[in-house]
């Protein structure tokens, strides 16, 4: 069994970073575990410009911006092509490579497993299961990866920032998307986002709208939706599901590490620890899903607080403070607050609401109120707390609610 | 084309049939209208292995069932096929149901099942910790089993082909005619002549039927709709758990998979639908809700896929098996959700018919083994190899060598849905969002529906 200071699970934006930042300060002995043939993660196959800008002070396509991660993580040792299969207790990492099955092992290992949109399947969407229903992730890679056009006329489905990828890679494919549905109101991406899909990329966009059905077989042949307007059915060859991203957490389930089924990611504290001060986890395994940047700054976030623990700056924690979402909070991650807290927060206190509404945001100790604001809260916006974590070492559990909520 | 027997139907059944005679010294084609095997009813089932202990008594389902079941388990090492050796529970959640357990279990004796027993509240939740409290109690049937439903019925296409047996797919029976002693059939790749044809045409057979004569029954299909949970849902449930029958359905159930899932259905829907059912978002999630009802751990567990199957159901229950001695014509139809089970005796049952009416069958001195991949989570996978090479699908880890394999030799996958079912690459939690793309690389110009086209340069 060979051991490490430090092994890194996942080489995206977030992994990458926490190897730099490793190496920056002074841990010599780190490996970067990554199950595809590149390391990189999910900006590999984003080619459109965008990235870089917090953390080089350039804008870069995915890809740049994935080769410049590599590039600055080269103190490290990044072993691509080699899957994790299972973590377990004192830091025994399960590994299968191209050279076949080994167990590593580690003083600290960070989980940087990144996060996936939801399929079809998972979405439990009714009709034929034809060939052309892909994510946006399949449909990038099928794109910029393998070369390959996977349709010629799609219909987008949700209207996060991802669908707006779809649009730019379908365009880049020769293809057309003839509409693009949001299931809620309002379009979930920020800015002119609706005016930019009709204007720019000429897509139909269709708000409050339901696919009904998936139409064809073999291959797709249409979609029936249902919108404020009615029924209908919109000819197309391919559908794209595009965002609700999930945390890969597979590695997590069966391990002995607790998983929150609120946000779908791993409990961790203030120091991205787990639940087991051997684990770490940074990036959009914490939750589903922040861009390339703030996975980037977590990765780097957590090497600190590796370094810290490794050198004895940062003691275990004595007891925490466990934060429960109530009412229209989804979830709130990091999910507890370590004490003793020495070192500012790694994290930010991160919560998400299930719909949008305005009233008193708070975090409420036994029907007192620790802190509170008024805001106005949108569901996929990342809304931060800023805790008073060194008050609230008396505190078991506080909840955090929206008071007097008025729905928008 | 000219040989002894036709055989129309890639199905389990078909193939089957087309092992046993193949290996009883019979040259036999097995004509399948579909790009590939199990393109029909066989490519959506719930994989189990049954003991027949639920099956009509003195049926000739239950007769096919007992001897495909001891079959199954005499040959299944030889061919590399898996056993997952959950046993199954008819558990009882109302006094009603508890109150009909005797009967069950008088009806699997009486079938021969004789280590069916019954068990209390308390030792069926010893048994089945994951199961939601309130149970009643239930009969333990020991020998119901879990297996790999598709890699089965691929390794009897292999060992038929090895020997002798040709498989034609994409060949779509249009008509046939008598003519003399040998049927012609006029197929959408070519002529096939050969004196006995054998209709196990599963979901058409009753259109199939119709060259030889007006068909005694009509194929009512009758749909059921899975939902598949995520792998990391597997220890949370040990045996079949299956639900006190009614006289319409078997009912829900929830099992484990041989690929490591836990899988709750089927419905049972009367359709007109012959071809590619639909599933139903309103079902899915009456199936998910129902699942989590009886086993609650599945609460914290996402759905990987979704799908469904259709039986090919008739106006009867038994099977409709049957010879037409002086029109050399054997009828296979009717069989439905026991089809998995009992195709290894149904198979012999037809040799049997075949030796009687038409000719003799001479079994091979020393009979080709053809062991498939082994695509269970109990068993050695090659991923777990001294030097897989590349892990492809990362959710099921398939390797390259896996799916390079599975799109050659002599059975290549025909279409994208027989690679799946060969190598399990596209059906885990992330349905392709990671290795979609790497697939098609791999698919690219060698499946006919893995129609991505290639980028002008």
């Amino acid at each position: 069994m060979s051991a490490h200071e430090v092994i890194i699970v996942g080489g995206g934006p977030a992994g990458l970073a926490a190897a730099a930042e490793l190496h920056r300060l002074g841990i010599r002995d780190t490996v970067v575990l990554e199950r595809e043939q590149h390391a990189g993660g999910v900006p590999r196959h984003c080619r459109h410009r965008g990235f870089g800008w917090v953390e080089f002070r350039r804008i870069l396509t995915g890809p740049a911006y994935a080769q410049r991660l590599l590039e600055h993580a080269a103190g490290a040792v990044v072993r691509t092509g080699t899957t994790v299969t299972a973590i377990g207790s004192g830091g025994a990492v399960q590994v299968a490579g191209p050279g076949g099955r080994e167990t590593l092992r580690a003083a600290r290992v960070l989980l940087a497993t990144g996060a996936r949109e939801t399929p079809r399947a998972a979405r439990l969407v009714s009709g034929t299961r034809p060939w052309g229903v892909f994510t946006t992730g399949t449909l990038q890679q099928m794109v910029y990866l393998a070369g390959l056009r996977p349709c010629r006329r799609a219909v987008v489905v949700g209207s996060e920032l991802v669908a707006f990828s779809s649009l730019l890679t379908l365009r880049h494919a020769g293809a057309r998307a003839v509409a693009l549905l949001e299931e809620s109101g309002t379009v979930l991406a920020p800015g002119p986002a609706r005016l930019v899909a009709r204007a720019v990329f000429g897509t139909r966009v269709i708000t409050g709208a339901r696919v009904v059905a998936i139409q064809g077989a073999p291959r797709v042949t249409g979609v029936e939706i249902e919108h404020p307007g009615g029924r209908e059915t919109i000819a197309c060859d391919g559908v794209v599901f595009s965002g609700r991203f999930v945390p890969e957490t597979a590695l997590l389930r069966p391990s002995h590490l607790e998983v929150d089924p609120g946000c779908g990611g791993p409990v961790v504290d203030q120091y991205a620890r787990t639940t087991d001060p051997i684990y770490l986890a940074a990036g959009n395994l914490l939750r589903p899903v922040e861009a390339s940047w703030t996975a980037w700054a977590e990765g780097r976030a957590a090497a600190r607080v590796i370094a810290a623990s490794l050198r004895g700056t940062l003691p275990e924690a004595h007891h925490h403070t466990r934060l429960e979402p109530a009412g229209s909070v989804r979830y709130i991650s990091p999910q507890r607050i370590a004490h003793p807290a020495p070192l500012p927060a790694a994290l930010p206190f991160n919560l998400r609401v299930d719909h949008p509404l305005r009233g008193r945001l708070r975090v409420m100790a036994d029907s007192r109120e620790l802190w509170g604001e008024r805001r106005t809260l949108l569901p996929e916006r990342r809304v931060l707390l800023p805790l008073p974590a060194g008050r609230m070492a008396a505190v078991a559990e506080a909840m955090v609610e929206v008071a007097d909520p008025v729905a928008l | 084309m000219q040989c002894d027997v036709a055989i129309i139907g890639g199905g389990v059944v078909g193939l089957a049939i087309l092992r046993r005679l193949s290996m009883g010294g019979v040259t036999a084609v097995l004509l399948e209208k579909g790009a590939d095997i199990l393109s029909g009813a066989s490519k959506g089932n719930s994989a189990l292995l049954h003991t027949g202990f639920d099956a009509p008594p003195g049926s000739l389902e239950l007769a096919c069932m007992r001897a495909g079941y001891a079959e199954y388990l005499e040959i299944r090492e030889r061919l590399n096929l898996p056993l997952v050796e959950t046993g199954g529970l008819v558990v009882a959640w109302t006094p009603a149901e508890a109150a009909r357990l005797p009967a069950i279990l008088a009806q699997a004796h009486g079938n021969g099942v004789v280590d069916a027993a019954l068990m209390d509240a308390p030792a069926l939740h010893a048994r089945e910790p994951g199961l939601a409290p309130g149970a009643l109690g239930a009969v333990l049937v020991p020998g119901e089993h879990v297996i790999d439903g598709w890699s089965a019925p691929l390794a009897y296409a292999h060992q038929a082909m090895a020997h002798g047996a040709a498989i034609l797919r994409g060949c779509t029976v249009e008509g046939g005619e008598r003519e003399g002693d040998a049927w012609v059939l006029a197929t959408s790749r070519g002529e096939v002549r050969a004196p006995v044809v054998i209709n196990a045409a599963g979901l058409y057979a009753d259109h199939v039927e119709r060259i030889a004569r007006t068909p005694p029954f009509t194929i009512r299909p009758r749909k059921g709709q899975f939902v598949v949970f995520d792998k990391t849902a597997w220890p949370l449930v040990n045996a079949i758990i299956l639900p006190v029958p009614t006289e319409r359905t078997k009912g829900v159930l929830v099992c484990r998979t041989a690929y490591g899932n836990v899988l709750a259905g089927p419905t049972a829907e009367d359709v007109d639908e012959r071809e590619s059912p639909t599933v139903d978002e309103a079902v899915l999630e009456w199936l998910v809700r129902k699942a989590r009802a009886l086993v609650p751990g599945l609460a914290g567990h996402g759905v990987n896929a979704v799908y469904a199957g259709l039986r090919p159901a008739t106006e009867s229950k038994d099977y409709r098996i049957e010879a037409l001695a002086d029109r050399g014509w054997i009828t296979v139809a009717g069989i439905r959700s026991t089809g998995l089970t009992g195709s290894l005796g149904i198979a012999s049952h037809v040799a049997g018919l075949y030796a009687r009416h038409f000719g003799a069958l001479r079994e091979a001195p020393v009979p080709v083994w053809t062991p498939v991949p082994n695509l269970c989570e109990t068993g050695q996978r090659p991923w777990q190899a001294a030097a897989p090479g590349e892990v492809v699908c990362h959710c099921e880890l398939v390797t390259r060598h896996e799916i390079e394999a599975a799109l050659s030799g002599p059975l290549p996958a025909g279409d994208l849905g027989g690679l799946k079912r060969r190598t399990r690459c596209l059906m885990g939690r992330c349905q392709g969002f990671y290795c979609g793309w790497r697939v098609m690389q791999l698919a690219a110009g060698r499946l006919p529906d893995a129609c991505a086209e290639p980028l002008a340069p």
